[in-house]
């Protein structure tokens, strides 16, 4: 992406799992998915992230088996290059550098297609070369004008042929008679293409449609006489479909959240699996057929055994058609909250890069239908101590008047959850438009305020006990309003407490107004150049004097609190403007040419800190600082800034993006680089008992029988000494090496002799190892 | 475009009869379909699926089965007999009982020589196929239990049939069974005891066995080991009929669904040679129980209780976007079945079985086009003996009433009381001595003035009767100088000097001057003879139009150019053939045409449309100035407002009777479908 020095905008946490179709492993341990510039290995198990694969620099397009070996795994990024990675201990194997971008990816034995640009679908032919980094020019395009969809390409039988559809056409191209067919069966109607899978051992494709039948082709060698079956279940859009690995079932799913496995040949006896909770976007099954994995439009990856049980749930952030709370971040877990699910609030947590919760606000059944309106968390805002959260949801109804409710939670530290405290039922006669609560950690009473477009803003405050009669039980305090304040009229927009606590800022249109919070009146209003105001902050720290607002009309403006006067403005057309809590910092974002530029300044000093113009396509809807658990040292100016805290921003497109420094992603690579498979995932009770002993054991002979190995070797000492994943390939590296056994001083080679000699006489298990390591250099090379 | 005063009509109750079974000769590609009410029709498949011949059935007499034998047709029903029909003259020519109670099935070896009946009680009978009839020639081994189907092997050397609860195999040589094949009965719907009719085999040439059953399946069976190989579960419902493809790729089975299921014979690699039967295409054209099917080369045809024939083009054998790849429903007959008395104001309704004569009522409206027609008189008109009635002809005066059977004709006088109150009744008086030339008809018709009636009758002739005051009168007969097909349509001009007849083989005569049309490729739907020019026009299967000057003796400058120019691609594309022609006194340039879909009026002033031009505008040119209209009108004058129309006829005072059937009523008098569930209900 775009690089400013050595900032970088980047996709960490948060990002999606279901972006595309994930992986398998053969032996159906892991679960590998593209999730924005990584590829996530999950145990599929015990749902953990097993490790990263982290390298690529733009965001991953696809993963795939190599089909060659099966514990390697190539991955293509929109940065141009395919990597080759031995997934299990997550090292990179290989590069192949790339020009143009690619999509994703299909593997056929010792070519690689990829989708490039102009949607055609390139083959490329990979050069077998030692060297880690490989420019592949052997291209020869296949296909032209495919969709840019994987799903609507696929291999069939053993790779004889490649199917693609687009729209309303298909296009079958066998590669050994070099010949396309293409077919263009329908005149329209519903009868788009939506996705294709083609049978492991017949000559049978099938189709997904948009009016949610799936057509099973046969017959397709001529031009003419193709023919096709239909089945109907799905009552709109077949979203994926897949065949087992012995070809007796096809799995399809779609927007119903059904999972439908039907027997081939057999087309009216179906299975179903119901109520998987959100709309499957991809459907997977593991090379041996024993698990299926399907993918959710909730950012879900659900792991099912044998089409009957789910067995486990790959959770990623929730990412709804809008944000409405905006991005919060939580006190007390550090977690970023917004709206997850239909009604609830999710807690997910940046750091380990998983959903934590689910707090159910609307606590209401979801009904899914189209077209009816549903209570909807609309705003949410945490006091300064993670003690309280505040949420407001609505209801608008088409005919009847809006339905609003401000509830209050507590954080209860017995159950470690939030409680509802306080709810509060049309708290304002229209939409509320901010709500904050006052920052000061220190003081006694928490006050929060709520603007609404009713022309009020109120203050709530937790009010005492109420007197309790005996009959009656004791409540806790529970919320109410305090103050309620106007301003001529106008329609509040924007809400902000100073980080005392003394101060309260409220827009109104084109005037903001400064109040007290304890004594509620009115100190000053600011005026500033005509235009409705947008944001408003408080500076923080040593900038605490200033107040700073955006308006609609492409201005910014800072004043100074002391002398109550304009201290600078300039002309910005700000979008979003927020302030970071640990430090003086803070962030502008402002929209220009369908693009967002970031300028990131103290409000004291005249030069911003760090700007970064671009930062991503569209616009920026949402965005927070999060603050760092352990603070980063960077000694260069413009990055300083992320040393206390991370920003992380929302695009319109629902990417959660952040800024990452070099020297961030270098700690990032190495550690990675570091990681080893931790053999403790899918651990036995069986294996404790004798896995361990047995690894003991081997160990015991590996190193028994490594001594006597010829050490004088120049080639073999370097063969030794490089990092195993360095190493080029075997089969390069084989004929070096038996050459370096054999020609030798004539002492060595008797010696070597000697030791063969010697070995074919020790026992039967001996001799089958040594086999092994003549077979497998790389398991030699790691053992030493 | 003109103004009319319209009667629209609504309450002729014609309801077509259910399709029970149907045959195809590959050779003529003439398709036979036999409905309920014993009705057999032709229709030319290589002529735009025109029906050319109707053969009348009559009451108990159900067809069973049906089979071509070369260009010989018999019939089969469980009345017990095999019949034969002569289909030069529409009647049936011989019938022989075959003595073993009702026979369920018919089918005739490839080579034709033989005619196996499967009977009630479960014997095969063989007949051999003689020059002019059949003769019984053995029994096979007889069965317990009735022969539901039967299938010959291509090479005539076995015969499998199917029963009850099983599929019998026998050698057509020695008549003994060779193989037993047990068909599994029904698991879900049916209770274990009850049977499992076997409704339908098919015997390919790979010895291959193919039956559906009543349990919904198709079951594919090995003929030469008598072993099971797939079972293909189709409904819950039966499988009531299969049919294969001529070159045995496909096999397609009909079911009570109204489900139209397709198997082909694929290899299921591409390179490898061993295929399989695989289901493959649904097609549902039907509501109702799909009762015959057939495969020819290139679509499949299917009929069943819904009385509808649709023939579905596959779309991997005709070209897409043709006029041969859209499917096409035949639903109304393409014949008249509404005869209308010009001057007198009545209309005549044939039914198969009793005919109703109205009067049209008075309209209201002033100028307004949809006038109501009132009920004022209701004669239902009873026939005599079994025979339906193949034809009826009421006299332009309305003084004349005739129908035919295949076996006889009826002539009444109708005398109206015009002056009187126009709700009493009509009396009729039958004219009891009818000249004895009188009776094998398939078309009347009266002459303009009403004095003569005109029959056609045996070998294409045309016999002419006076009638006057109870008293019919044979006058002569005319014979055309060649041609053996029946005539099926009769037109009188106006000033009763000529008459226009046209054949089913395509011939156009005019007699009185014994002048022959120049025949064209396709059959001619309707003729009629222009009252002031003279001159005949002539609307064939095909959609072209002719004008044919009668006393030039060629044809006319229009028809000329019309067929210099070609009609537009829009009319040759629509389906249903023109079934009248007539002509509107006041304006002698207008020809006035309709089919089931439409009502046209062709103006021969207008420039003729043009392949690019917009065929249907009327709707457009309602909405322009009259300058531009004037400007962008062409010759057809299309009118679509009315749907289903059986009849559109201009009456002497220039009003316009318009019978329309709307399919909804027809629907609904059909029985109740089978059950089944629909997704969101």
């Amino acid at each position: 992406m775009v690089e400013y020095g050595d900032i970088r905008v980047v996709y960490r946490g948060g990002s999606k799992i279901n972006f595309r179709k994930p992986v398998i492993s053969n032996d159906s341990r892991f679960l590998l998915c593209a999730s924005g510039e990584s590829v996530k290995v999950f145990s599929s198990v015990t749902e953990e992230c097993v490790h990263e694969l982290r390298g690529h620099t733009g965001q991953v397009t696809g993963v795939l088996l190599r089909p060659s070996n099966h514990l390697q795994v190539y991955s293509c990024s929109t940065d141009g290059t395919v990597r080759l990675w031995d997934f299990t201990d997550g090292i990179l194997v290989r590069v192949k550098n790339e020009k143009g971008t690619f999509r994703t990816l299909v593997v056929k034995q010792v070519c690689v297609f990829v989708f490039a640009e102009l949607f055609q679908l390139v083959a490329v032919n990979l050069p077998q070369t030692p060297d880690q980094l490989v420019e592949a020019r052997d291209l020869s395009a296949v296909l032209s004008d495919v969709s840019s969809n994987p799903s609507t390409i696929a291999f069939g039988r053993g790779g004889e042929y490649l199917a693609s559809v687009n729209n309303l056409k298909m296009e079958i191209y066998f590669f050994k008679k070099n010949k396309s067919y293409r077919f263009e069966p329908f005149n329209g109607g519903k009868n788009t293409f939506t996705c294709i899978a083609c049978h492991p051992k017949d000559d049978c494709v099938a189709t997904g449609h948009d009016d949610g039948k799936i057509r099973l082709w046969r017959n397709f060698k001529q031009k003419k006489e193709y023919t096709y079956s239909t089945l109907h279940w799905h009552h709109s859009a077949v979203s994926s479909l897949c065949f087992t690995p012995e070809g007796t079932n096809l799995l399809s799913g779609g927007v119903e959240s059904v999972l439908v496995q039907w027997r081939y040949n057999q087309e009216n006896q179906k299975d179903f699996l119901p109520r998987l909770g959100a709309a499957i976007t991809h459907v997977t099954v593991s090379p041996d057929g024993a698990l299926f994995s399907t993918s959710h439009s909730d950012n879900k990856i659900t792991i099912i055994q044998s089409c009957v049980k789910v067995s486990a749930v790959i959770q990623g952030l929730v990412k709804g058609e809008n944000v409405t709370t905006g991005l919060l971040v939580d006190p007390r877990s550090k977690a970023l909250v917004l709206n997850g699910r239909p009604g609830h609030l999710q807690f997910y947590s940046l750091q380990r890069d998983k959903l934590l919760f689910h707090l159910d606000i609307v606590q209401q059944e979801y009904i899914h239908e189209a077209g009816l309106e549903q209570f909807e968390v609309v705003r949410a805002a945490f006091d300064a101590s993670g003690l309280w959260l505040a949420t407001v949801e609505e209801r608008k109804q088409k005919s009847a008047e809006l339905e609003l409710n401000l509830k209050l939670w507590s954080f209860d530290e017995q159950t470690q959850s939030f409680v509802l405290n306080t709810t509060v039922s049309a708290p304002h006669e229209a939409r509320i438009t901010a709500m904050c609560f006052s920052q000061a950690a220190d003081s006694q009473t928490t006050t929060l305020v709520s603007a609404s477009r009713d022309g009020h803003f109120k203050a709530w405050q937790l009010g005492l006990p109420a007197h309790t009669d005996g009959t009656q039980e004791y409540e806790g305090p529970s919320w109410s309003c305090d103050f309620v304040g106007a301003y001529h009229g106008l329609v509040p927009r924007c809400c902000c407490f100073s980080a005392d606590g003394s101060l309260l800022a409220v827009g109104f249109q084109e005037v903001v107004t400064v109040w007290n919070p304890t004594s509620w009146e009115l100190l000053t209003t600011l005026s500033q150049p005509p235009g409705d105001v947008r944001n408003l902050c408080f500076g923080q720290l040593s900038c605490s004097k200033y107040l700073l607002g955006s308006n609609n009309k492409k201005m910014v403006c800072c004043w100074n609190l002391l002398t109550c006067s304009l201290e600078w403005s300039t002309s910005m057309d700000v979008s979003l403007l927020l302030v970071d809590s640990r430090s003086e910092n803070m962030a502008a974002f402002c929209c220009q040419d369908g693009s967002t530029d970031l300028f990131v300044f103290k409000p004291s000093e005249p030069r911003p800190l760090f700007s970064q113009k671009a930062v991503c396509s569209g616009r920026v809807i949402h965005a927070v600082f999060t603050p760092r658990e352990v603070m980063l040292e960077s000694s260069e100016e413009s990055s300083q800034w992320l040393n206390r805290s991370q920003l992380y921003f929302l695009t319109e497109f629902m990417d959660l993006l952040t800024f990452s420094t070099k020297a961030e992603e270098e700690k990032l690579m190495a550690s990675s680089k570091q990681l080893v498979i931790d053999d403790t995932v899918a651990m036995t009770p069986f294996y404790l008992l004798l896995g361990k002993h047995r690894h003991e054991h081997l160990g015991n002979e590996e190193s028994a029988e490594r001594t006597p190995l010829p050490q004088s070797s120049v080639a073999i000492k370097e063969l030794l000494q490089t990092p195993a994943h360095v190493l080029p390939a075997t089969s390069f590296l084989c004929s070096m090496f038996a050459k370096s056994l054999l020609i030798s001083v004539t002492e060595t080679s008797r010696r070597v002799g000697h030791r063969f000699n010697l070995n074919n006489s020790d026992s039967d298990s001996n001799s089958s190892f040594r086999f092994r390591f003549f077979e497998d250099m790389t398991c030699f090379t790691r053992a030493s | 475009m003109g103004e009319f005063k319209v009667h629209r009509i609504r309450f002729f109750n014609h309801m077509p009869s259910a399709i029970r079974v149907m045959a195809f000769n590959s050779h003529t590609e003439r398709l036979v379909v036999a409905r309920a009410d014993g009705a057999v029709e032709i229709f030319n498949f290589a002529d735009n699926y025109y029906q050319e011949k109707v053969i009348p059935g009559r009451d108990g007499k159900a067809v069973e089965a049906l089979c071509w034998v070369g260009r010989r047709l018999f019939s089969a029903g469980l009345d017990g007999e095999i019949t034969e029909y002569d289909l030069e003259n529409l009647r049936p020519r011989n019938s022989m009982e075959a003595y073993g109670g009702p026979i369920w099935t018919i089918s005739s070896n490839s080579q034709g020589t033989l005619l196996a009946a499967g009977c009630e009680d479960g014997t095969v009978k063989m007949f051999e196929v003689l020059e002019d009839r059949i003769q019984f020639q053995r029994n096979l081994s007889r069965q317990k239990g009735r022969i539901i189907s039967l299938s010959w092997h291509p090479t005539g050397s076995q015969i499998a049939a199917g029963m009850l609860d099983m599929i019998k195999i026998f050698d057509a040589e020695t008549g003994h069974a060779t193989h037993r094949l047990l068909v599994e009965r029904g698991l879900q719907r049916t209770s274990n005891s009850q049977e499992v009719v076997v409704w339908s085999v098919a015997f390919l040439s790979d010895h291959t066995i193919i039956s559906g059953d009543s349990a919904g399946k198709v079951q594919i069976w090995d003929g030469i080991t008598g072993t099971l190989v797939r079972t293909h579960l189709l409904t819950k419902w039966d499988v009531l009929v299969l049919a294969v493809s001529p070159d045995e790729s496909s096999v397609i089975a009909g079911t009570s669904e109204g489900t139209v299921v397709q198997f082909q014979f694929i290899s299921s690699t591409v390179d490898q040679q061993d295929k399989q039967w695989v289901r493959t295409r649904t097609f549902k054209s039907h509501s109702h129980d799909v009762r015959a099917l057939v495969h020819t080369d290139t679509a499949v045809v299917s009929g069943g209780v819904d009385t509808q024939l649709v023939v579905r083009p596959l779309l991997d054998k005709v070209e897409k976007n043709t006029q041969e790849s859209a499917m096409r429903k035949i639903i109304f007959p393409h014949r008249n079945l509404v005869s209308c008395a010009k001057k007198a104001g009545l209309l005549l309704f044939q039914f198969s079985d009793h005919l109703e004569l109205w009067r049209l009522g008075e309209s209201d409206g002033n100028g307004e086009t949809r006038a109501h027609t009132r009920l004022t008189s209701n004669l239902r008109v009873g026939r005599f003996g079994e025979d339906n009635i193949c034809c009826s002809a009421l006299s332009p005066c309305g003084g004349w009433l005739a129908y035919a059977t295949v076996s006889s004709v009826r002539l009444y006088r109708l005398q109206l009381d015009n002056n009187i109150t126009p709700l009493v009744p009509l009396s009729r008086l039958q004219v009891s001595k009818l000249p004895k030339e009188l009776n094998s008809v398939h078309q009347l018709s009266f002459s303009s003035d009403s004095s003569k009636l005109f029959a056609s009758s045996i070998l294409s002739s045309v016999i002419v009767a006076s009638v006057k005051e109870l008293e019919c009168k044979y006058l002569h007969t005319f014979k055309p100088p060649s041609g053996e097909q029946p005539v099926h349509l009769l037109s009188p001009s106006e000033d009763g000097n000529w008459l226009a007849t046209a054949n089913t083989g395509g011939e156009i005569h005019v007699f009185d001057l014994h002048c022959s049309v120049p025949v064209c490729g396709s059959c001619p739907t309707a003729v009629s003879i222009h009252p002031f020019s003279c001159s005949l026009v002539s609307v064939h299967a095909d959609q072209q139009i002719f004008e044919f000057s009668l006393k030039q003796k060629e044809f006319t400058a229009w028809s000329r150019k019309l067929q210099k120019q070609g009609m537009h691609p829009l009319w040759l594309q629509r389906d249903a053939p023109i079934t009248r022609v007539t002509f509107n006194p006041n304006n002698p340039t207008h020809i006035l045409l309709h089919d089931t879909s439409m009502f046209c009026i062709v103006d021969q002033i207008l420039p003729l449309p043009e392949e690019k031009t917009r065929f249907y505008n009327q709707s457009v040119l309602q909405s322009l100035s009259l300058g531009e209209r004037l400007r962008n009108s062409h010759a057809f004058k299309v009118y679509r407002n009315f749907q289903n129309l059986l009849c559109v006829d201009l009456m002497e005072d220039h009003s316009l009777v318009v019978v329309e059937r709307p399919l909804l009523d027809i629907v609904s008098q059909l029985p109740a479908p089978v059950q089944q569930k629909k997704f969101a209900t």
